[in-house]
């Protein structure tokens, strides 16, 4: 182990696990492919059997479920009122697969899906996409109201626009690149000062005593990881129901 | 997370390679490029998120969610039920009390009532009784004056002869003769007029 050079940039390589092409294209079964499977069955699991027993007076596990459900439910409304209601499986589903992707990132030896802009930007497409589609389907050519703000004068107009359109463009890549960005950033955080540990501890008993500096560095780095992993998930939570609101009412 | 069992793939792309190549259009495996930003790897990526995904928004779309909802809907209306059944225990225990109160008031009255007529009767009767021996007390008081007034009128009577008897007496002792009875009667009557 300590005759190669610690990477930190080995955690994100895909290896494929089931080569599979079809057409000219990659479609293998990869590692990123297996942790996918693994949060959706996490995830699935836990909310599943949880519930099992459908008890009036929730014992802990259900309690997290019912918590769980419950605040997104709630964000949901808040942000986008009871017409949004209709989106609560959709946002609940990424708010889940996200927390679930960015906590099982967390174990050692684990594949972190969402530090994997592909997986974060197809999530954050999926998201815009759900609000131009919905937008367009609800309200028509009413839906470019989107853009034009109320109380604006005539002479700013084109420049409230542009800037308005810019921003709804730009939100698909700062939602996706939030999470990634993150989840590569701690991750690779965490690899160095773990690759610390493991340097210093190979030079001799000076080094196994330096080295306690990076271990509870890194001890720090995962208590502030497992924040990040939450926070992500909310903030990719609140800002997709802030989306379909704009769906919802796009004349602000 | 840590280094994994992937060291024969990292030794066999630098033996071709070298290191620091930024290269496009390399295998999924290929060293130098920053895996995210490998695009080789993203139409299996994509595949697998949308696979996955949309196997689990529909799991939880049919399944956990109708259930989760459905434990949280009969919690707040056992929860809705039992306040409404605590509503009307409390409405029973208020119309208790105000019965309650009213049957306390409705006995106070009654109470008072009886004490009042006991009370009446009472003086009725007390009333009744003065008057009765006030009754006889005046006819008792009317024999007395009438008896007084007969012995007053009987000792009158006497006073007129004892006073002749005195007078003739006087006259005897005075005059030493005997004036007649018939004179004396006059004379006392006219002194006693």
């Amino acid at each position: 182990m300590a005759a190669d050079k610690v990477d930190p940039i080995h955690q994100f390589q895909i290896q494929p696990i089931i080569p599979i092409h079809i057409g000219g294209y990659d479609l293998s079964f990869t590692n990123s492919a297996l942790f996918m499977l693994a949060t959706v069955a996490v995830a699935s699991a836990f909310l599943y059997l949880s519930t099992s027993s459908r008890s009036l007076v929730p014992g802990r596990l259900q309690s997290v479920s019912e918590m769980a459900y419950e605040f997104v439910g709630n964000m949901l409304r808040d942000a986008a009122g009871t017409q949004g209601m209709k989106f609560f499986p959709f946002v609940f589903s990424l708010f889940m697969f996200v927390l679930v992707a960015n906590l099982l990132g967390l174990f050692p030896y684990f594949f972190t899906i969402t530090s994997h802009i592909i997986v974060t930007f197809g999530l954050a497409a999926l998201v815009i996409g759900t609000v131009v589609v919905y937008g367009f389907t609800k309200h028509g050519f009413g839906f470019l109201k989107l853009f034009v703000p109320h109380g604006v004068p005539v002479y700013l107009l084109p420049l409230v626009v542009l800037i308005e359109v810019i921003s709804f463009v730009s939100r698909p890549v700062s939602l996706s690149v939030r999470l990634f960005a993150n989840m590569l950033a701690g991750h690779i955080t965490l690899k160095v000062f773990s690759g610390f540990v493991v340097s210093l501890s190979a030079l001799g008993a000076v080094g196994v005593a330096g080295s306690v500096l990076p271990l509870a560095m890194a001890v720090a780095l995962t208590a502030l990881e497992l924040l990040v992993a939450f926070l992500q998930a909310y903030v990719f939570a609140v800002l997709t129901c802030m989306y379909l609101n704009d769906a919802l009412h796009p004349g602000h | 997370m840590f280094v994994t069992s992937a060291f024969a793939q990292e030794s066999a792309p630098a033996a071709t390679e070298g290191e620091t190549h930024a290269a496009t259009g390399v295998p999924a495996e290929a060293h130098g490029t920053f895996p995210p930003f490998n695009p080789a790897t993203y139409p299996s990526q994509l595949l697998w998120l949308a696979i996955t995904f949309g196997l689990f928004y529909l799991f939880l779309k049919r399944v956990v969610m109708p259930r989760v909802g459905g434990i949280i809907d009969v919690r707040n209306d056992r929860i809705t039920q039992d306040l409404d059944h605590a509503a009307r225990l409390k409405g029973e225990a208020d119309a208790a009390v105000a019965a309650y109160e009213q049957e306390l008031a409705e006995a106070k009255g009654k109470a008072n009532a009886i004490g009042q007529q006991a009370n009446d009767a009472a003086k009725a009767e007390a009333e009744a009784a003065r008057k009765t021996i006030e009754a006889a007390l005046d006819q008792k008081l009317g024999e007395a004056e009438a008896r007084i007034s007969s012995i007053k009128a009987n000792a009158m009577k006497e006073v007129g002869t004892i006073a002749e008897d005195t007078a003739s007496a006087i006259v005897e002792a005075l005059v030493g003769g005997k004036a007649s009875k018939a004179e004396i009667a006059a004379a006392v009557k006219s002194v006693a007029g």
